[in-house]
């Protein structure tokens, strides 16, 4: 079993080829992307400490981005469900309406400091693409986002939003239509024109530094959540942090101030989509989009196609830290159907105010499987990392109606 | 057959022009038009680059995916692959054949199984796009070890002190990348620039062939051909596309095309 180093953030546990746990990561890209991403590997190294830096994202993180998120207990799931209270950290309240917006501020923030005037990034959802598109617009970029077809047509609210903004979206017509060829054609894109543009990536995946400024940035979601839980209860109390996992950004963002707590006392919890559940149903370990991680494939190696009604987690692999959280045992991880996602969004808009999409839809319906299980005195926290209004189509299609 | 690799480049030498090096997809559109393509060709090349399908190609353009594709929905499979290798060196021994693939595909089926497979079936060298140096250390080793030349690469961005490391740790054959993009697109460079470019290279170690490829067409062609080799793959790909598109034979027309790509280089 892999061995977590303590005190160490999790993003900085790999060795000097980028592997974790000697085993998921790595740059497995071609030569021509091997200087470019040395430079941005330098440059982000010396931006983190960067008090100047640091300064200025705290400032986006706060003026841009709205601040801190709410954190809230849903007092009618709790005694709707009868066992473990039910708390919300709500990302999706968020300006930006997800947790990309950290990632995408930051490669904005990233790809200004390196001089070049060009960002390229992959959307499934939209929601990285839309905060991207609104980053790159706020400073003075010229952006491209590449899509999925079958993504363009089922996100269609975020598609206009990335395009009001004054981004170009390029629709990706292979394979699948979905993320996963989004990804591999912007890559494609950086390897063509790596000399003028940032890659920005939309999830923590790909070689060792792209994963690592995404879940550098997400982070913050646990940052605020940690002080959040003290002002609270007085003490980080025995909790079970429950997330979706799509590539896996947003739970590395939720989980990130608690990898170093017993897994008895914060235990992290992620669900992924039944057909897109690389970490949850045994899949090998695959190299895709630069990186070995658990990952969806065909006897022969080639990368299997997945199926979920969420664009978001449509996606064959898994960010390589998330393999690491996995053969560590200091994550587990499961899944949830499109049904029980749809059942959970139902039971939850009829309780309380929130609106989830569909990604968080899923970590829901894990809580919702939890809680009545468990004792009053453990806190279920659940990310809600997406607002529900791109999904409102899909809502209406799958269940005849949007809640007000 | 040992160092038919460097017989290859040897040849091309004595008649004083660059080997002529095709790119190709195992299995498009079949297994046995993908053999026949490359055994009509072969008389004009002086080795032959036989790509290994995979669905997540990220360094390659759209003429490569169609041809990877249209393999892979005909149902190729590794040890197919292997096979067509070895009924491919059946009838030319001496003519070097070299696999191109990503490393999925190789840690897929196990590293030490793979080269052993590719020894069996006579696979001179191997090129693995997605396994830069120095991380392809281990496995250029076992390659040596097993006679196999690994085809180590050099892009525009290699910064000169990397250049010289991945030289010295490269076999005979070297692979320069001319521009900085994935296959198939037009040259963004100069000829001037890229010919610049080689020379770098070749003043670090001038034993090793160095051959230019990305971007190589009948257009521009004529216009490298002071590399030590030359390799055309899109523009290969593209015309078998083109050909099946017509409903027309592939084979007599990408045999015509190497045959103008030849005659542009002698």
């Amino acid at each position: 079993m892999i061995k977590l180093k303590k005190k160490t953030p999790l993003i900085d546990q790999h060795n000097k080829f980028g592997f974790y746990g000697n085993k998921f990561g790595g740059n497995y890209c071609a030569e021509t992307m091997r200087k470019p991403i040395e430079d941005l590997s330098k440059l982000f190294e010396k931006l983190r400490k960067d008090r100047k830096f640091l300064k200025k994202r705290d400032h986006y993180f706060k003026h841009y981005l709205g601040g801190e998120t709410p954190f809230f207990k849903l007092k009618n799931l709790t005694r709707h469900l009868g066992g473990a209270q039910i708390w919300c950290k709500d990302v999706s309240a968020i300006n930006g309406d997800a947790h990309k917006a950290y990632h995408a501020t930051v490669n904005a923030l990233i790809c200004k400091e390196s001089g070049k005037r060009h960002i390229a990034g992959d959307t499934g959802a939209g929601m990285f693409g839309k905060n991207l598109a609104m980053a790159a617009k706020k400073m003075n970029l010229k952006c491209k986002i590449f899509m999925g077809t079958k993504d363009i047509s089922r996100q269609a609210p975020n598609v206009k939003f990335i395009r009001d903004a004054g981004a170009e979206v390029v629709p990706v017509d292979s394979g699948s239509k979905t993320l996963v060829d989004a990804v591999s054609e912007c890559m494609r894109h950086y390897v063509s024109n790596c000399d003028n543009t940032h890659l920005a990536v939309g999830s923590a995946i790909g070689c060792n530094i792209f994963l690592k400024i995404c879940a550098w940035s997400t982070s913050q979601i646990s940052r605020e959540l940690k002080k959040q839980l003290i002002k609270e209860f007085g003490k980080i109390p025995k909790l079970k942090l429950i997330n979706v996992i799509g590539g896996g950004s947003s739970a590395l963002g939720f989980w990130n101030e608690f990898i170093d707590y017993d897994k008895k006392h914060v235990e992290l919890i992620g669900v992924e989509a039944k057909y897109a559940a690389p970490l949850s149903t045994n899949a090998k370990v695959a190299i895709l989009h630069g990186a070995a991680q658990y990952c969806l494939t065909d006897k022969e190696g080639q990368i299997a196609e997945t199926h979920s009604l969420s664009a978001g987690l449509d996606y064959p692999g898994s960010s390589p830290l998330h393999g690491l959280l996995k053969d560590s045992g200091r994550a587990r991880y499961t899944y949830a159907s499109d049904k029980e996602a749809l059942n959970a969004f139902k039971l939850i808009t009829k309780l309380e105010d929130i609106r989830p999409s569909l990604e968080p839809a899923h970590a829901w319906s894990e809580c919702i499987r939890l809680a009545p299980k468990l004792k009053k005195s453990d806190v279920l926290v659940v990310n809600n990392c997406g607002k529900g209004y791109k999904d409102k189509k899909i809502y209406i299609e799958q269940l005849g109606y949007y809640p007000k | 057959m040992k160092n038919s690799i460097n017989n290859a480049f040897r040849t091309a030498k004595k008649e004083n022009r660059p080997a002529l090096i095709s790119y190709t997809v195992c299995g498009d559109n079949t297994k046995d038009k993908s053999l026949q393509i490359l055994n009509s060709i072969s008389k004009d090349l002086d080795i032959a680059e036989w790509g290994i399908p995979h669905n997540c190609p990220t360094a390659d353009g759209k003429d490569i995916q169609n041809s990877s594709y249209r393999a892979l929905q005909n149902g190729i499979r590794l040890n197919d692959i292997f096979k067509l290798v070895q009924r491919f060196k059946k009838t030319k021994p001496s003519k070097p054949i070299i696999l191109m693939g990503y490393y999925q595909t190789i840690f897929n089926y196990g590293d030490k199984k793979f080269i052993r497979k590719c020894k069996e079936s006579g696979v001179d060298g191997l090129i693995v796009v997605d396994l830069s140096f120095p991380d392809n250390k281990n496995f250029a080793k076992l390659c040596k070890r097993n006679s196999i030349c690994f085809v180590q690469l050099i892009a525009p961005t290699t910064t000169l002190k990397r250049m010289k490391e991945i030289i010295k740790s490269s076999h005979e054959m070297i692979y320069m990348i001319s521009t900085i993009s994935t296959t198939g697109s037009a040259l963004k460079y100069s000829i001037k620039r890229i010919i610049k470019n080689f020379n770098i290279i070749k003043k670090i170690k001038p034993s090793k062939n160095v051959v230019i490829g990305f971007g190589i067409t009948e257009k521009t062609i004529s216009n490298l051909r002071s590399a030590d080799g030359l390799v055309v793959g899109s523009a290969i790909c593209r015309e078998i596309t083109r050909s099946l598109k017509d409903r027309q034979n592939p084979v007599t027309n990408v045999s015509k095309l190497v045959r103008k790509l030849k005659n542009k280089i002698i």
